[in-house]
């Protein structure tokens, strides 16, 4: 800490004394810098706009709105069943894992809960969509610091999760498989195996990465004591996941609420870094690549037999009521605030998606960085548009 | 419900008589459900107020959400009604949900713990005259963008909101699309295609709850 401590206050000290020469010599004025709505930084289409003195940025604002597609007034007009078929557009990247706290909700108010082999499936599907979303994180990474040779390696290993993914549900981006009471099938033969190999895979990918960038000696120094986020912060932005934990809060939702799901059932960690800095955040998505690679694994050994659909009513009328659950995805905290009026369809569903908290804090968090910063800074908050916009 | 959860409802319970001790009368109602989840109502005038307590004596430091709830009913239905069809009676009173409510517009929001985990969803009644709040944003910084899109999609206002600009909306758009009265257009010009296409499962004579 004090390391990074020193690093920081040198670094705003060398940022001055340029300003000052720079201001002196040259009398510069303030500048607007638009980076986006097309900028390869802003998974989709975040405007960001940074008024800059010098190479510093004195005031920034992300404009989100551009992909706006107005999933709560849409849930409101569809039944249960259909919702999923939204929700799976939220975080494109880990469809699976929106559907889930939605169908939990949808459960909890019908006082149901899938057979134990839903879950256990359930669980293993959430965990491949978190591979499948934070790997591609890992190899843009790399690409939004200079490096282009992980994110090959990225797309390459990713598609083994998703070939996994579709092989049981039979979408690779959209599964729409989670159903209330239960899933839409059961695995296809010789699918654990699979499962089982391909996680061999991702954990050499996790060790290649370690290796080739978080080792690096420039990925280490754009990273490193850049963009601190203290942890009160992170709190009152109400920052969740990676980001949270990287800031030093040992918090995840699929050890800490207890949920109808698997995640109680295997031995995994919960990783969490003091520093808050870029570099936190990447390392702590990296663990979290391996701590769920063990989860599969551990999963794949122990799947119930049984059946994988509760007994429920063929037109799902759910009683009336209130209900919020949120789980631990891929991004962070998501949830859903589901209330029904005892019809087919949810009165309002609020859906609290996790980039929107995080990336809230951006205006904060830029003010006074330096621009090539700002690149790094968004990379290491990781978002995805569908899921701030919504 | 998970029943390991039922020894956590005597903290839910207590947390309502915590804040019920700082800020009194202003909590006007509560509802708990027993190892799962506790809602609260406070005065919209001591909404800031209930803010701080909860941060500051009850511990929930980290900020989820806010949002708000139009309980009307929506004039149009569900727009899966086929068009030409004979207008059906429509049951329009509102009803209110957990923890009671008097208005059409509710606010909703949610704090957690970090450190115990367990987390409070607090709602209060904005009455229609005069849709205003004060912000929370002094409380959890965090509801800034919230609070923008609450004011934008339900036309509720924020006091002391420092920066009360649209967020996903043209600056120059009219109308708050989440209200019940705001029409989904799409579906008014064009009826749901799904509901035609129900036709009952082979063996199966009634029109629902056909079971397994």
């Amino acid at each position: 800490m004090t390391m990074i401590d020193e690093r920081r206050q040198l670094s705003y000290i060398a940022a001055q004394a340029a300003d000052a020469r720079v201001n002196v010599e040259l009398e510069t004025e303030g500048m607007t810098l638009n980076i986006g709505p097309q900028h390869p930084a802003t998974h989709g289409t975040l405007r960001i706009i940074a008024r800059l003195d010098g190479e510093q940025v004195v005031w920034a604002e992300p404009s989100a709105g551009y992909m706006h597609r107005g999933y709560e007034k849409l849930t409101e007009v569809r039944t249960f069943p259909q919702v999923t078929a939204l929700v799976n557009r939220i975080d494109w990247l880990g469809s699976f894992a929106n559907e889930v706290p939605f169908i939990l909700a949808a459960e909890q108010l019908m006082g149901i809960e899938a057979p134990p082999r839903a879950q256990h499936i359930r669980t293993i599907l959430f965990e491949l969509s978190r591979i499948a979303n934070v790997s591609l994180f890992l190899g843009d990474l790399g690409v939004q610091l200079g490096a282009i040779t992980p994110v090959f390696m990225a797309f390459r290993d990713r598609e083994y999760v998703l070939n996994l993914i579709e092989a049981a549900t039979g979408g690779r981006f959209h599964p729409n498989f989670d159903r209330i009471g239960g899933l839409k099938d059961d695995l296809p033969k010789g699918w654990l195996e699979d499962t089982k190999a391909s996680m061999h895979k991702l954990r050499t990918f996790c060790d290649e990465i370690e290796d080739l960038l978080f080792g690096n000696e420039i990925f280490q120094s754009r990273t490193r004591g850049v963009g601190i986020i203290p942890k009160e912060v992170a709190l009152q932005y109400g920052l969740s996941g990676a980001n949270l934990r990287a800031s030093g809060v040992d918090w995840d939702l699929r050890r800490d609420r207890s949920l109808p799901m698997a995640w109680d059932k295997v031995d995994w960690k919960v990783w969490t870094h003091p520093d808050g800095d870029c570099f936190a955040r990447c390392w702590i998505r990296l663990q979290e690549v391996r701590e769920a690679t063990k989860i599969v694994d551990q999963l794949c050994d122990t799947v119930p037999s049984g059946a994988v659909m509760a007994k429920v009513p063929r037109i799902i009328k759910v009683p009336e009521g209130e209900a919020w659950v949120s789980t631990e995805n891929p991004l962070g905290e998501m949830g859903y605030y589901v209330v029904s009026k005892g019809d087919t369809g949810p009165f309002r569903v609020k859906i609290r998606s996790a980039s929107f908290n995080n990336i809230s804090i951006t205006p904060w968090l830029l003010k006074g960085v330096l621009v090539p910063d700002i690149i790094t800074i968004l990379a290491s908050l990781y978002f995805i548009l569908g899921d701030i916009d919504r | 419900m998970p029943t390991s959860e039922l020894a956590s409802d005597h903290l839910r319970e207590a947390l309502v008589d915590r804040l019920r001790s700082a800020i009194g009368d202003a909590l006007v109602g509560s509802h708990l459900v027993a190892g799962v989840d506790v809602w609260v109502r406070v005065r919209a005038d001591a909404w800031r107020k209930a803010g701080l307590a909860l941060r500051d004596q009850l511990g929930m430091d980290y900020f989820c959400y806010l949002s708000a709830i139009d309980w009307m009913p929506s004039p149009f239905g569900r727009s899966e009604d086929d068009p030409t069809a004979e207008a059906t009676e429509r049951d329009d009173t509102i009803r209110q949900g957990y923890a009671g409510g008097e208005t059409r517009f509710q606010l909703l929001a949610r704090v957690v713990s970090s450190s115990t985990h367990v987390g409070i969803n607090i709602k209060a009644d904005v009455s229609e005259d005069d849709l205003t709040v004060e912000s929370w944003v002094p409380v959890y910084t965090g509801a800034n963008w919230h609070e923008r899109e609450t004011w934008e999609m339900f036309g509720i206002n924020f006091a002391g909101h420092p920066d009360l600009r649209h967020m996903y909306l043209p600056t120059e758009f009219e109308g708050f699309p989440l209200r019940k009265d705001f029409p989904l257009l799409a579906r008014l010009v064009k009826p749901w295609p799904g509901i035609a296409d129900v036709e009952p499962m082979p063996g199966v004579s009634g029109d629902d709850e056909g079971g397994e």
